[in-house]
């Protein structure tokens, strides 16, 4: 085996921010005025918040040091499950940055904005295309966005219908987002149990799906990594009662080219950008999570809404069935920039590539690591794999301890204690763009822990000891909260 | 996290199913949460209070414990009004880990006190728990 | 494919280990009637350098360039960004991470986002201020959720029309679908909102006020703050060019209980309207009624300071749909580069920068009266303003787009009542020889 990459670097001490600085300095040319200098009227006129003065050279030092206290995807491996933390391509960000569009004003007339536009128009067919359905918005900022779209459409089409429902099915293999969103519709999420084989199960659906129920959320691949086998026969039962299906699409990254949503009887979708379209996640945000609808539900769409009138692009506002906007302006646009550019560098053939490589890195991951770590689901896996610390119990040593000795070899830990089906859960997702030789290696990394975990499980309570700092406290954080300093 | 057999249930308290505890101090009755809960729980960060004056129902939710990565609910053992709530908690809410007997999180005015004699002793308590 | 790694050898290996004869054979699983078929429908794949003219033709299709001076605010803003922000943003150790779940991997992004967050308080006058909400409009629908909770037993809301109407626009969205009733409140002759009839409307959860306004008009908020919690409702204000907090009162001290608004202003790109930056602070009281993450400051197992994700128990994971709001993720990057702009701008550069957007938008209101336009609104303003013109501006405006200047913003689409009106505004980046070009061509 190959050295791990955890090392302890150089890495400096950087105080806060107000811990710095001297009253006068300045981290930005301020143009002179050329005009007379006015002041407000006292009676509205403040002090001006209590900032620190930094030169230049204080600001890039202070978050320059802060940046070697992280870790990204350009460090290491990251098998965040459910998270696709696949390499963010480095022209998705110059395209991002092309001057025009940077500086594009969001409220000027459709005739300036031609390019703008364009872009999106061709967005939105492109994840037409990806998906299978009909229509798309790509207004919301985030997947958690796009479900309260889609909730809200759900809403409409049942006021459209004359009809008031006020339940939804979320399986217990769906994330964690789900009931929340559709907690602001006003319906109350009903949880579905998934079978013995970690599957949606029909007759269960059955018996829980009524006329006074909207629908289903189903994630598709499921949380467990597995693709829902009886989605078709699902989609027909809440269909056959009224209701509608929404897909979490954050899990896409395991069937572009292989699965069409529209014919799993998928009605309202939403797609992370920032998952699988190789958007970065920016230590927790900006993402996209555009909806996309079949065309029964295309008129629902939040409005502005881009079409295309021969070569001129134009935004239409006259829809009056719509749910209105979710964003001031149209969504968090830099990232379907990046999200555009990935789409078109790779094409149709990479796309399926993609997924394909996904579904492969997961299964032999799971194949290698089954002996180790109990494996609750055996079966053929999609994009990720779900392990518990059902092995280890014995040994006093549970998944946070093999997930914080992880840090010292410098991977980042996979998601921990998700999805709550699975005890002790450790959901591996190695996305597509880690080569064979990297994944071997953590997989030996993880095998030399769990030996570790047998010979000196100390050396896991103890973990991290080479990162920047040791298990913070964060009940002393809940406790006595300091939020502000 | 404890074994059953180290577990503290003191046979001066009833328990309820969901894992509170209630016991009768004069004219009103103490309420709090068992070893158990607290134990299953872990560290507790913060305890959500009703206010003096509410009434609930048996049974009927009437504030929450919070760990770092959970929220329990908390039941009423008994219907009842609130007539005081323990304050210390609202700094230390790590008393009741320490001793979740002592550290009685309301005190109710019990609107039928017949409810109390519904609720399991430390032994009928013991048996829910194994099972 | 250059992003994807794996040798033809390497994918036999695999296979071999994970028993599948091939690549297509790893879906077995998935139904033949679920399947796509054929290829999806898309462009054939781009190199790098075809991607890049492919952009350029796109970016020529603009008709207003990097050139153009842009006299339109509306809720964003062209400021001067220092390139030492773009560079501090794009380290890649903080782009490419994920939200901070393991604190010891992510001290960078945690310390960042504290640092954000008590800026953010500080510039606002409140307590304590989340990690960000996605956008201006979705923090003000998320604020004013978060009255109805602390009000719980009051089902409307009051809404001032001075808020940006596509703010006001997302409102009604997010709550169609609620029991509740949303209540627009007018704008007075003056330009700020007209509380008068504030009691009429029976008892409202909270009241949201936006300063300066959609308008350019600043708010009495001290004022307004007394009114409205005479009648019991949380008060609310909402921004969208926090830049003037350097200058007059912060909603703090006007006795705001929640502020939010969209902070694109502070270093970010106008990027046709996003990313942009939700900020949402509180009083202490409501801490445990936000939406959103908050990072706190603990100690690690030597008791040195360090910073993890805190009071998670609100958020949607863990209290599902009793959650304070379904948001998981946010603005992260948009908020560490604010916090950048902040600190680089400081207090002394801030109130400087403030006074400057101030004094740009003074002395052309004070052109513009002497070329015989009118400036619709008494009240003081900031850096936007509203101008009716005593003739058709049109052809005026179409002119100066030529010479560059995209001079104002009709809001008639906004405000039937004022169709005749356009919205200016001026910040660092317009100099004196392009408002007198404006007014040059207004007195023709």
């Amino acid at each position: 085996m190959k050295t791990a990459p955890g090392a302890s670097g150089l890495i400096m001490n950087e105080p806060l921010l107000w811990e710095k600085g001297k009253k006068g300095r300045k981290g930005m040319s301020i143009p002179a005025a050329d005009v007379p200098l006015a002041t407000p009227e006292a009676a509205l006129a403040g002090a001006g918040p209590d900032f620190p003065d930094l030169s230049e050279i204080d600001v890039i030092r202070h978050y320059t040091r802060l940046s070697q206290w992280n870790f990204g995807v350009d460090t290491g491996l990251y098998p965040l499950g459910s998270c696709t933390m696949k390499y963010n391509p480095k022209t998705n960000e110059k395209q991002a940055a092309t001057p025009a569009i940077a500086a594009a004003h969001p409220m000027l007339d459709d005739e300036y904005v031609q390019g703008t536009l364009r872009i999106m128009y061709e967005l939105q067919q492109y994840l037409i295309n990806i998906t299978g359905m009909a229509a798309a918005t790509l207004q919301p900022s985030a997947g958690a966005q796009g479900e309260l779209t889609g909730m809200l459409i759900f809403d409409a089409y049942h006021k459209s219908k004359g009809s008031k429902r006020n339940k939804i099915l979320i399986p217990d293999t769906a994330h964690g987002t789900n009931p929340a969103s559709a907690a602001l519709c006003g319906y109350k999420p009903v949880p579905v149990a998934s079978n013995a084989e970690g599957m949606l199960d029909v007759e269960t659906v059955k018996a829980l799906m009524d006329e006074e129920t909207a629908g289903i959320m189903v994630t598709n691949p499921n949380t467990l990594g597995l693709f829902e086998e009886n989605i078709r026969a699902v989609a027909e039962i809440v269909h056959a009662k009224g209701g509608l299906v929404y897909g979490d699409g954050a899990n896409m990254n395991a069937i572009m080219g292989i699965v069409d949503l529209s014919k799993c009887g998928v009605d309202v979708m939403h797609l992370n950008l920032h998952k699988t379209f190789s958007t970065p996640h920016g230590g927790g945000g900006p993402g996209a999570g555009p909806v996309c609808v079949v065309e029964k539900l295309a008129r629902f769409l939040p409005i502005p809404h881009v079409k295309k009138d021969g070569d001129t692009y134009r935004l239409d506002w006259d829809n009056p069935d719509s749910i209105g906007r979710v964003h001031g302006y149209h969504g968090n646009y830099g990232v379907l920039v990046k999200a555009y550019s990935y789409i078109l560098s790779m094409g149709a053939a990479n796309l399926k590539k993609a997924s394909q490589l996904a579904v492969l890195n997961a299964n032999y991951i799971k194949e290698r690591l089954k002996g180790a770590l109990h494996l609750p689901y055996d079966r053929p896996c999609m994009h990720e794999c779900v392990f518990s610390d059902e092995k280890q119990h014995e040994l006093k040593v549970a998944t946070l301890d093999i997930a914080k000795r992880l840090i010292d070899y410098g991977y980042h830990p996979p998601t921990v204690y998700f999805p709550l089906v699975v005890h002790g859960a450790i959901m591996i997702e190695p996305t597509e763009t880690e080569c064979k030789e990297d994944i071997d290696q953590f997989i030996d990394t993880i095998l030399l822990i769990l030996q570790e975990a047998k010979e000196n499980p100390q050396l896991l309570y103890d973990a991290p000891v080479m990162a920047k700092r040791k298990r913070l406290d964060e009940t002393l954080a809940a406790r006595k909260p300091c939020l502000c300093g | 996290m404890k074994e059953l057999n180290e577990l503290n249930l003191p046979a001066n308290v009833r328990y309820t199913e969901d894992h509170e505890w209630a016991k009768i101090v004069g004219s009103t009755v103490r309420i709090g949460v068992s070893d158990y809960a607290q134990d299953q729980l872990g560290d507790i960060v913060f305890v959500e209070f009703p206010e003096v004056g509410d009434s609930f129902e048996q049974g009927e939710e009437f504030g929450s414990l919070e760990s770092v990565k959970a929220v329990s609910e908390l039941y009423l053992p008994l219907s009842g009004e609130i007539v005081a709530i323990n304050e210390d908690l609202a700094d230390s809410p790590e008393l009741i880990n320490e001793d979740p007997y002592v550290n009685w999180i309301v005190e109710i005015k019990p609107a039928d006190k017949s409810e109390f004699e519904e609720l399991m002793n430390a032994e009928q308590y013991m048996d829910m728990l194994e099972g | 494919m250059r992003y994807l790694p794996h040798t033809e050898e390497e994918i036999a290996e695999m296979l071999a280990t994970v028993g599948s004869d091939s690549l297509e054979g790893l879906f077995d699983t998935i139904p033949a009637d679920c399947r796509m078929t054929g290829e999806i429908e898309l462009p054939p794949a781009m190199t790098e350098w075809q991607l890049d003219d492919h952009m350029a033709g796109i970016s020529a299709q603009m008709k207003v360039t990097t050139c153009h001076k842009v006299m339109v605010g509306a809720g964003i803003y062209h400021h001067f960004v220092p390139e030492s922000i773009r560079t501090l943003a794009s380290r890649s150790e903080f782009l490419t991470a994920y939200t901070p779940y393991q604190p010891e991997m992510a001290q960078g992004t945690l310390q960042g986002i504290f640092e954000y967050q008590t800026l953010t308080a500080r510039l606002l006058g409140m307590d304590v201020a989340n990690a960000s909400i996605y956008d201006g409009g979705a923090a003000l629908a998320e604020a004013l959720l978060m009255g109805l909770r602390i009000n719980k037993k009051r089902k409307k809301i009051g809404v001032s029309k001075g808020i940006h109407p596509h703010h006001r626009q997302v409102v009604r969205t997010y709550l169609q679908a609620t029991e509740f009733e949303i209540v627009e409140l007018p704008i007075g002759a003056d330009g700020r909102t007209d509380l008068g009839e504030l009691a009429d409307h029976g008892e409202l959860a909270a009241v949201a006020i936006q300063s300066p306004n959609f308008l350019g008009v600043i708010e009495d908020l001290t004022q307004a703050g007394v009114a409205i919690h005479e009648t019991g409702a949380i008060f609310i204000t909402s921004f969208t060019e926090p830049l003037a907090y350097g200058l007059v009162k912060n909603p703090g001290e006007c006795g705001a209980d929640i502020v939010c608004g969209e902070g694109q202003s502070l270093g970010l790109s106008r990027s046709f309207g996003g990313p942009g930056l939700g900020m949402f602070a509180c009083k202490d009281a409501f801490t445990r009624n936000m939406p959103g993450r908050l990072v706190g400051e603990t100690v690690d197992r030597d008791g040195r300071r360090g910073f993890v994700l805190t009071l998670s128990t609100r958020e949607q994971h863990i209290r599902r749909e009793k959650a304070t709001s379904n948001i998981c993720s946010n603005q992260g990057i948009c908020a560490m580069m604010a916090g950048m702009y902040m600190a680089s701008l400081g207090g002394t550069g801030l109130r400087e920068l403030a006074q400057l957007n101030f004094s740009k938008a003074e002395y052309m209101k004070a052109e513009l009266k002497k070329a015989g336009a009118e400036i619709v609104f008494d009240s003081p303003t900031f850096n936007e303003f509203l101008v009716r013109f005593p003739k058709d501006f049109e052809t005026t405006r179409k002119k100066l787009f030529d010479e560059g200047i995209v001079a104002g913003l009709k809001v008639g689409k906004y405000y039937p009542q004022l169709k005749d009106c356009y919205l200016f505004c001026t910040t660092e980046t317009v100099t004196k020889a392009d408002i007198d070009k404006v007014v040059q061509e207004v007195s023709r």
